[in-house]
């Protein structure tokens, strides 16, 4: 079962909560490092939990093709397919 | 032409300096404070391998990953003189072309003995030894599950190759069953590990870990650069003490560190690994070792296979330095020894170069480690063990340990 978009994005967005320390609004314009400042400690950290969450793997080969919210995204909902 | 010329002329140059600039700025301001710096240290003169002259005063070196001393051991001195005599000074070549000379296959004998498997491979360097395996075994398709802690020479090795690069906690059993469940069915899956982790100087629960990667099918890589000659019944390493060595498929191995002197390498049982030579870019495409360098190797590794008493030694300066740094009030990487390292956590990098440029002050030199390549983004003073540091030696450094911790205001 293909899961849409928005069920993807709204649980990818509560895990991001823990980790979101300055509070900022997230759209899927947001850059990770830019915006969120994540450091390569936290990206470890945040990409295990939503490889956990859905069951899948995010390579780093892939992690590099993702700068924002939104590319996560979709890649999550391309990962789960 | 004169059209090409006044175009050059308006484009602005992009300096492609300009992405060091954060790093530039940060060492001005560590030097700014007046510190030495503790990346520019220069040896004098170097009176055996635990003590040299540095800026005219004689140092404990306790940072050089020297671990049994054998780089003036006379055997092998007079072994790579003799070499330098027989065959020269270098090689001038690769090993698939005019560089391999009867010493490159002595050595390579030297370790199918000493590890007790039927290949060996030896490279430039241990960084090209990760590199050339690395990249060359795991392709488009296949999947690497590495430490996440793992050397620098194992994610380049990564990053050259074309496979899918996933990373796991450090030394997290569960983590890195999770990915190799995930992968999918038919892939290629190699597992990376080091026996031991050269920032804190942990080991790895290989016997687990080893145990859950063959469950997936995974063929399995461990690099024991920190373990060779001490660890382990006959100094193969953290594998073999943990008798899990037989479903190790690469071990990756260093001459510059127990060794004492240059070069990398790889030992295996597998059946087509000879085939590597002709494939592994990283062991064609450059030098081989000179004869002198392959000489002492073989003598040192063929003495490291009867090195018992000087291991013992080693092991005693490593719980007795790490009880007296624990004593004395200082975190430490691991709450007991684990290895010949022993990592000094500083709470931050400013006061870890003060208490780095206090202890060389004492006339003691360790390693100053900072992000990012340390985990966590730690500092880290990182001492290794010699095996020819004497009792008294060890009892010395934890009294300029002291001192210079309440110097930098660390203790």
């Amino acid at each position: 079962m293909t899961m849409d978009r928005a069920e993807t994005s709204a649980r990818i967005a509560a895990l991001i909560e823990p980790f979101n320390k300055k509070g900022v609004a997230v759209t899927d314009a947001t850059r990770f490092t830019d915006d969120l400042e994540f450091d390569s400690l936290t990206v470890m950290d945040f990409v295990a939990a939503i490889e956990d969450e859905f069951d899948i793997i995010i390579s780093m080969n892939q992690q590099a093709e993702i700068e924002n919210y939104g590319q996560l995204v979709d890649a999550v909902v391309k990962l789960q397919g | 032409m004169t059209d090409m010329l006044s175009d050059n002329e308006t484009q602005g140059v992009t300096d492609l300096f300009s992405k060091f600039d954060p790093l530039i700025e940060m060492r001005r301001d560590l030097l700014s404070t007046g510190v030495t710096d503790p990346f520019g240290l220069v040896m004098e003169k170097v009176i055996s391998p635990t003590v040299a002259l540095c800026n005219g005063r004689e140092t404990i070196l306790l940072g050089t990953y020297n671990y049994m001393g054998m780089t003036f051991d006379p055997d092998v001195i007079a072994a790579g003189k003799q070499a330098l005599d027989d065959f020269g000074a270098g090689t001038t070549g690769s090993r698939v072309l005019n560089g391999t000379y009867a010493g490159h296959k002595a050595v390579e004998e030297a370790l199918c003995d000493f590890y007790d498997m039927k290949h060996a491979m030896v490279f430039s360097t241990g960084y090209q030894a990760n590199l050339g395996i690395i990249s060359t075994i795991a392709g488009k398709g296949d999947y690497i599950v590495l430490d996440i802690d793992s050397h620098a020479s194992i994610w380049d090795g990564c990053k050259m190759g074309d496979a899918e690069v996933v990373p796991f906690k450090h030394n997290d059993i569960e983590a890195m069953e999770k990915r190799l469940r995930r992968i999918p069915k038919g892939a290629g899956k190699l597992v990376v590990l080091e026996g031991v982790y050269s920032m804190l100087g942990d080991i790895a629960p290989l016997k687990e870990m080893i145990a859950v990667a063959k469950k997936y099918g995974a063929m399995v890589l461990v690099d024991e650069a920190h373990s060779m000659g001490f660890i382990g019944p006959n100094g193969r390493g953290v594998a073999e003490d943990q008798g899990c060595l037989d479903d190790v498929d690469f071990v990756i191995g260093t001459f510059s560190k127990s060794v004492g002197t240059v070069g990398g390498f790889c030992v295996s049982n597998h059946p087509k690994f000879e085939i590597m030579r002709l494939v592994c870019r990283p062991y064609v495409f450059t030098a081989s070792l000179p004869p002198s360098v392959v000489a002492t190797a073989t003598t040192s590794i063929r003495k490291l296979m009867t090195a018992a008493e000087k291991r013992a030694h080693l092991w005693e300066s490593s719980r007795t330095l790490h009880k007296g740094l624990t004593d004395a009030g200082f975190q430490l990487g691991t709450d007991e020894p684990q290895s010949a390292i022993i990592a000094v956590i500083m709470p931050d990098l400013e006061r870890g170069a003060m208490m780095w440029e206090a202890l060389l002050h004492e006339g003691l030199y360790v390693n100053l480690a900072r992000p990012p390549a340390t985990p966590a983004n730690m500092t880290l003073l990182r001492c290794s063990l010699c095996a020819e540091h004497s009792a008294e030696q060890v009892q010395q450094i934890i009294g300029m340990f002291t001192r210079a911790g309440k110097t930098a205001g660390i203790l």
